[in-house]
C-alpha cells in the first residue's frame, strides 16, 4: 500500500495476527497432523521391521516402548481439560493444544494397537484398550460435530442471543395471555395448554433429535387455524390475533429448539468422552500395576 | 445571623446560584467569613445532580492527591452519606439557603446585580457566583396550560401512580423508560400514552424502542407519533396529530423533552465563552471572574467536573471576592511536585509563565487556563541525546519544546538522518490527531525542557484557544505531508502546496472522490479511514481500506484522465485537500517524489487489475469479500485499531473466551461473545475495538481512560463510576460492575466442587460470598487487550478451535485475504 501507516511492527514483543486464521484442524499448516502421521508411520515400520520373538507382545522391549509412549500420551491428552481452565499467562494457545490433542489422540489408535501385538482377551488389559478406543471414537464424533455444526448454529441464531430468543418467547407468551382474555373457554383452553407446557422439557432424545411430537403450541396452532380458516377475516376477531401469535411462537420455538439441539450435539459427546477417559485412566492404572505385579 | 434577600439600599455581597458542591462550598465560606449572601437552588433540595444519582451509588473523591479546602466535608462514600453531611454542615454553617428559587435573568453590573426569579421575586447582590453545572434545565412544554401543576419533568417512582391517565411527552430514552415503567404493572391500571414529535423514535436506544413497540402491541401503551401537545387543561390534554386535533383524558403529564445546556443563559448574563465549540467554557481570570465583572463562574460550568475541584473553587472564589488575592490555589502542591525535578530554581508561577511564553501554541491562554493545563500535562527535562519517544510507540500526547531543541529521526533505516525542531515548536502531534502510533523517534538535540500535553489537555486547549488550534493544524499538516511523502522534501518545498490546503470533515459514507468524475486534487486522510470501491459489472466492489495517514488521488494527477475509483469515508473522517496544480508543480520540482508516487500508483493499479481479473472468473468470491468488507466497515471497524472477530464456522459456543477473559481480569468478563452482528458467519462480538479516537475518552471527569503501550484503550483505577463512557460508547462494550469476591482455586472446584468454577461467577454467588465489611464501588469495565499479560489477549489464547482472532482493520481488509480464500 502506498503510504503504510507507521504501525506495522510492534515493539512491545506482542505477536499480532496478520488476519489469516486457521481452525484447529488446519493449525500451523497441519503441523500436528504431520507429527501424528509420522509417529504412527514410524511405529508401523518399526513393528514390521523388528522381529520380536516369540511373537509381537506388549511385554517385549518394543512393546514397552509403545506402551510407555501410549500411557504418556493418554495422561498428556487428559491434561487438555486442565489447560482449558487454567488461564495462566504465557504464549500458549488452546487451539494448538486442541490440534495436537486431536492428531496425537488419533495416532494412539496405531500406537496402542501395535502395543497389544493383536493379543486380546477377557482381561483388564483389553478392557483398557477397548475403553481407549471408545474414548477415541467419541472424540472423532466430537471433531466431526465441531467441524460441521457451528455453521448451522450461526445461521440458525441469526444474530440473536439465546437470552434474546427466550425473552422473545416470553414476550409472545405475555401477548398470548392478554389476547386470550376475550376468548370463549374452549379456545382459551387451547392457548392455556400452549402457555403452560414447558416447551423444552422432554427426553434427551427429543433434545438431540429436535422432534417434539407432544408440542402443545403446534396442536393449539393447528386447532385455531382450522377454526379460523373458514371464518371471514374481519380484522377484529381475537382468534385471528391468537392465530398469528401462535404461528410466531411456533416459529420461534422451532428456532430455539434447533439452537438447543445443535448446542446439545456439540456437548453431548463430552459426556461420553470425559467419563470414559477417567474409566480408561483407572483401567490403564490397573493394567500397568498388574503387568508389573505378575512380571 | 440571618441574611435577607438584599434590598435596593442594602444589596447582598454575594449571590450564589446553584447548590452543587461548588455553590455549597462557596456559600459556606461566605457564611464563615460573615459576608452577606444567599444560596439559590432551583429544586427543593441541595445538590440536585448528586441527589439524582441512583440510591446507594458510591461517590468517589478523585484526584486523591488534591487536598480539600472547604468548610464542608467531603470523602468518598455512599450518595446518602455525602448528601447528609452536606445538609447538616450547610445548616451548621448557617448558610442562607433559598430553595425552589430558579433564576430567570441576571441584570446590572458589579456592585448592583438584580437576579430575577421565576416566581417574580428579586434578589439584589454586589457579586454573583454561577455554579449551575452543565446539566441545564429540562425543556418545558410551550403550549397553553404549560404552567399547570399536573405537569412534571421527572418521574422518581413509577409505582406511585394508580388508576391514572398519564401522557408522557417525548420519545427519547427517558420518555420511553418512564412510559414503560408506568405501564409495567397492569395492577396499577394506568392508561399510558407516549407522544413523539417525529414519526420514529430515532434518538432512543434500540432495546427501548423494541420494548415500547411490544408494549404497544400488547395494548399496554398508546403510542402517538407525529404528534405534539397543543393545549393542556385540568383533566384533559389536546394533541395536534397528523389527522387533526384530538382531546383526550389526562390526569398527569410527564414531559421528557431533553434539556437545554446552560450556555445560553450564561451568555445572556453578559458572559463570553472562549469559542463557538460545543465543549467550550466561559473566559475566566485567575480569580474565576468572567468577562462581565462581578460575575464569577466555578465548577463544572467552568470546566472542572470533579467534586473536589468544585469545592475548592467555591472556597477560593469567595476568598477572592473578599479581597484575599494572595491565596494560592489548592493545586499548588501538585504543580510544585511537577516542577520539582526541573533544572533551575523557579516558583510555580515563574515556571508557568516560562512555559506559557516560550511555547508558541500556549502564548494566547490565560494564566488560569495555564494552571489547569499544566495539571493535565507534564514538564520534563531531557539531557542531550535522551529519547523523548520511539517510532511505533503508541501515544496520543503532544510535546511542546520550552527550551532547547529536538531531533526527529525521519528515516527508520538510518537514525542519522534527522530534522531539527527548535524551541517553541511542537512534536508528536501526529499521534494526537490520527490516534495512531508514533511515526518517528525523537531525541533531544541538546539539554531541553519539554511539556508533554495529554490528549485531553490538548483537545481542551484547541477548543478554548482558536489560535492554538490553527497553529497545531498547520504544523501537523506540514509534518504529515513531509513524513508521508519523504523523498527528501523540506518544509520550504511544501509552502505553495500548504497555502492552498483545506481541512474537510467528511461524514460517514460520503465520497471524496467519485469514479468517473474529473479532478486532480490529492487527499490526505488526517483522521478516520476511507474505503476505495470500484464499480464492476454495476456493483461496487471493495478494493482497499485506507487508514489515517494515507493519501489518495494520485492516479488522476499523474496519469491524467478521470477518477478510476470511488473513495468514501468509512466513518466520520477529516481529510486534507491539496490543490492539484500546486501539487503538480511540486512533482515537477521533485523527481524523487514523482518516482515514489508512481511506484505507489503501480501497486494500487495491480490491486485493481487483480480484482478485476478475479471478478471475471470468481465473481462470487469477490462479491463475498466485498460484502464482508462493507459489513465490517458498517460495524465500526473503520475506526477500530484492534478488534475481536469470531469465525462462526469454527465457534462451538463454549464461551471459553468469556471465561478466560473473566479469569484474567478480577473475575469480570469484558466481552459478550454471543451478542453482536454477524455476516457470512463472521461475527463481531460485543467487545472493545480500541477506536482511533475513543468515544469513551470524550467525557471522563477524572480523565481515567488512556491509550496504553500496546495500543489498548484502558480505564485506570481513578475511575469514579459515573458511567459517562458507557453512555458514550456507540458499541456498548463498557459495563459498570463491582469486582466479585475471590473464588476458591481451580483444583478445589475440580475435586471438591467448591466455588463457581472458571469464568465470571454468577451474581447470586458473588452476593452470597461477598465480604460485608468491604464496599466495592461499581466501576467501568472494558477490554484492555490483556495488556501486561505475556502471550497476549486471553480470549484468543483460550479459544479451543481458533474461531476467535484479533485483527487490525488494515491487515484484515486486504486483498491478501481474497487471495487466501481463493486457494
Amino acid at each position: 500500500m502506498a503510504s503504510e501507516a507507521p504501525r506495522r511492527a510492534m515493539q512491545t514483543g506482542r505477536v499480532r495476527s496478520d488476519g489469516a486464521h486457521d481452525g484447529f484442524l488446519r493449525h500451523n499448516n497441519f503441523q500436528w497432523l504431520k507429527v501424528g502421521a509420522s509417529v504412527s508411520l514410524a511405529a508401523i515400520l518399526a513393528y514390521l521391521l523388528i522381529d520380536v520373538q516369540p511373537r509381537p507382545n506388549g511385554g517385549s522391549w518394543y512393546g514397552y516402548v509403545l506402551g510407555t509412549a501410549g500411557a504418556g500420551l493418554i495422561v498428556w491428552l487428559t491434561l487438555l481439560g486442565l489447560r482449558k481452565r487454567v488461564m495462566t499467562p504465557g504464549a500458549w494457545s488452546l487451539k494448538a493444544w486442541t490440534s495436537a490433542h486431536v492428531y496425537l489422540g488419533l495416532s494412539l489408535i496405531v500406537i496402542a494397537t501395535l502395543h497389544t501385538g493383536f493379543q486380546f482377551g477377557w482381561n483388564v488389559h483389553t478392557l483398557a484398550y477397548v475403553l481407549m478406543m471408545f474414548v477415541i471414537l467419541s472424540g472423532i464424533f466430537g471433531v466431526s460435530a465441531y467441524a460441521t455444526l457451528p455453521r448451522a448454529m450461526s445461521a440458525n441464531r441469526d444474530e440473536m442471543t439465546e437470552a434474546q430468543m427466550l425473552e422473545s418467547l416470553r414476550a409472545i407468551d405475555r401477548q398470548l395471555h392478554d389476547a386470550a382474555q376475550p376468548l370463549e373457554l374452549r379456545q382459551a383452553e387451547l392457548v392455556r395448554s400452549s402457555l403452560e407446557q414447558d416447551p423444552f422439557g422432554g427426553s434427551l432424545w427429543q433434545r438431540l433429535s429436535g422432534n417434539y411430537p407432544d408440542c402443545e403450541t403446534r396442536a393449539a396452532q393447528a386447532a385455531v387455524r382450522t377454526e379460523n380458516a373458514y371464518k371471514p377475516k374481519l380484522g377484529n376477531d381475537p382468534l385471528e390475533k391468537i392465530d398469528g401469535l401462535l404461528a410466531r411462537k411456533e416459529a420461534m420455538l422451532a428456532r430455539v429448539r434447533r439452537h438447543l439441539r445443535l448446542k446439545a450435539l456439540l456437548e453431548i459427546w463430552l459426556y461420553v468422552h470425559v467419563p470414559l477417559t477417567f474409566a480408561l485412566l483407572a483401567a490403564l492404572f490397573a493394567h500397568i500395576i498388574s503387568v508389573f505385579f505378575y512380571w | 445571623m440571618q441574611w435577607g434577600v438584599g434590598t435596593l439600599s442594602q444589596p447582598l455581597r454575594i449571590a450564589i446560584v446553584g447548590s452543587g458542591p461548588a455553590g455549597l462550598s462557596a456559600a459556606s465560606r461566605a457564611a464563615k467569613l460573615g459576608l452577606s449572601h444567599i444560596l439559590l437552588e432551583k429544586t427543593d433540595h441541595l445538590s440536585d445532580t448528586i441527589f439524582k444519582y441512583q440510591k446507594g451509588k458510591h461517590v468517589m473523591a478523585t484526584p486523591s492527591q488534591l487536598v480539600l479546602r472547604s468548610d464542608v466535608d467531603f470523602a468518598a462514600g455512599k450518595r446518602e452519606s455525602v448528601l447528609d453531611t452536606w445538609d447538616i454542615q450547610t445548616e451548621a454553617n448557617k448558610v442562607n439557603v433559598r430553595r425552589n428559587a430558579e433564576i430567570k435573568a441576571i441584570s446590572g453590573k458589579k456592585g448592583d446585580f438584580t437576579l430575577e426569579l421565576t416566581n417574580g421575586d428579586v434578589v439584589k447582590a454586589e457579586n454573583v457566583i454561577l455554579a449551575i453545572g452543565t446539566q441545564g434545565n429540562p425543556n418545558m412544554l410551550r403550549c397553553p396550560g404549560f404552567d399547570l401543576p399536573h405537569i412534571q419533568y421527572q418521574l422518581d417512582d413509577p409505582g406511585e401512580y394508580i388508576d391514572e391517565h398519564i401522557s408522557v411527552i417525548g420519545g427519547g430514552d427517558a420518555g420511553i423508560e418512564n412510559a414503560l415503567g408506568l405501564a409495567a404493572d397492569p395492577e396499577q391500571r394506568n392508561t399510558v400514552t407516549i407522544v413523539n414529535r417525529g414519526p420514529e423514535f430515532s434518538t432512543a436506544k434500540d432495546a427501548n424502542v423494541k420494548a415500547l413497540l411490544a408494549a404497544q402491541e400488547a395494548g399496554r401503551i398508546i403510542v402517538r407519533a407525529n404528534t405534539t401537545p397543543s393545549n393542556v387543561e385540568p383533566g384533559f390534554i389536546t394533541f395536534d396529530t397528523a389527522d387533526g386535533e384530538v382531546r383526550v383524558k389526562c390526569d398527569r403529564i410527564i414531559a421528557r423533552m431533553g434539556s437545554a445546556p446552560p450556555r445560553k443563559f450564561v451568555e445572556s448574563c453578559g458572559v463570553e465563552f472562549a469559542s463557538e465549540d460545543r465543549v467550550s467554557y466561559p473566559k475566566l481570570t485567575p480569580t474565576f471572574e468572567t468577562t462581565s465583572p462581578g460575575i464569577f463562574v466555578i465548577g463544572a460550568l467552568a470546566g472542572y467536573p470533579l467534586i473536589k475541584h468544585c469545592m475548592n473553587q467555591g472556597h477560593d472564589v469567595v476568598e477572592f471576592i473578599n479581597g484575599n488575592t494572595d491565596l494560592k490555589p489548592a493545586d499548588e502542591p501538585i504543580l510544585e511536585a511537577k516542577f520539582r525535578d526541573l533544572p533551575g530554581k523557579r516558583s510555580v508561577d515563574e515556571w508557568l509563565e516560562f512555559l506559557r511564553s516560550n511555547i508558541v501554541i500556549l502564548n494566547d491562554i490565560s494564566p488560569l487556563q495555564m494552571r489547569e493545563f499544566m495539571l493535565d500535562s507534564e514538564a520534563r527535562a531531557y539531557r542531550k541525546g535522551e529519547t523523548i519517544f520511539v517510532r511505533n510507540d503508541p501515544g496520543s500526547s503532544l510535546f511542546g519544546i520550552a527550551s532547547g531543541s529536538v531531533l526527529v529521526q525521519v528515516d527508520p533505516a538510518d537514525p542519522n538522518i534527522t530534522v531539527q525542531i527548535e524551541t517553541g515548536l511542537i512534536v508528536g502531534e501526529v499521534g494526537l490527531i490520527s490516534g495512531r502510533r508514533r511515526g518517528a523517534t525523537v531525541i533531544a538535540a541538546e539539554d531541553s525542557i519539554c511539556v508533554e500535553v495529554s490528549r485531553s489537555a490538548a483537545l481542551k486547549l484547541q477548543s478554548s484557544v482558536p489560535a492554538a488550534k490553527r497553529a497545531i493544524e498547520r504544523i501537523s499538516t506540514e509534518r504529515q505531508l513531509l513524513q508521508m511523502f519523504g523523498s527528501g522534501l523540506k518544509s520550504e518545498d511544501l509552502k505553495e502546496v500548504l497555502d492552498g490546503y483545506e481541512i474537510l470533515t467528511i461524514s460517514a459514507g460520503k465520497p471524496i472522490i467519485t469514479e468517473g468524475e474529473e479532478g486532480d486534487d490529492i487527499y490526505v486522510i488526517r483522521q478516520g479511514s476511507m474505503v476505495v470501491e470500484k464499480a464492476v459489472g454495476g456493483k461496487p466492489v471493495f478494493l482497499n481500506y485506507l487508514p489515517a495517514g494515507s493519501y489518495v488521488g494520485e492516479m488522476a494527477l499523474i496519469a491524467g484522465g478521470l477518477r478510476t475509483a470511488t473513495v468514501r469515508a468509512a466513518i466520520k473522517s477529516e481529510v486534507i485537500k491539496l490543490q492539484g496544480p500546486a501539487f503538480r508543480k511540486l512533482l515537477a520540482a521533485k523527481p524523487q517524489l514523482l518516482d515514489k508516487l508512481q511506484k505507489d500508483m503501480a501497486s494500487r493499479q495491480d490491486i485493481n487489475a487483480f480484482i478485476e481479473a478475479r471478478k471475471d472468473s470468481f465473481s462470487g468470491v469477490v462479491d463475498m469479500y466485498s460484502n464482508v468488507a462493507n459489513f465490517l466497515v458498517e460495524n465500526g471497524i473503520g475506526e477500530a485499531t484492534d478488534v475481536l472477530l469470531i469465525d462462526e464456522n469454527l465457534c462451538v459456543g463454549c464461551d471459553n473466551c468469556e471465561k478466560a477473559c473473566a479469569d484474567s481480569h478480577d473475575g469480570l468478563s469484558r466481552l459478550d461473545r454471543e451478542a453482536g452482528r454477524t455476516y457470512a458467519h463472521l461475527h463481531v462480538p460485543t467487545s472493545c475495538r480500541h477506536c482511533e479516537h475513543p468515544h469513551c475518552m470524550a467525557d471522563c471527569p477524572p480523565n481515567a481512560i488512556h491509550r496504553g503501550p500496546d495500543g489498548e484503550v484502558f480505564i485506570d483505577d481513578t475511575c469514579i463510576g459515573c458511567g459517562n463512557c458507557q453512555r458514550n460508547c456507540p458499541y456498548k462494550v463498557i459495563r459498570m460492575d463491582s469486582v466479585p469476591p475471590k473464588k476458591p482455586g481451580l483444583l478445589s472446584w475440580l475435586l471438591f466442587g467448591k466455588g463457581p468454577g472458571p469464568g465470571e461467577p454468577s451474581k447470586a454467588w458473588s452476593y452470597a460470598n461477598k465480604d460485608p465489611a468491604e464496599e466495592k464501588p461499581k466501576k467501568a469495565i472494558k477490554c484492555d487487550m490483556c495488556s501486561g499479560l505475556e502471550g497476549g489477549p486471553a480470549c484468543v489464547r483460550a479459544c479451543p478451535t481458533g474461531a476467535a482472532i484479533r485483527v487490525a482493520p488494515e491487515q484484515f481488509l486486504t486483498v491478501a485475504r481474497l487471495e487466501r480464500e481463493d486457494r
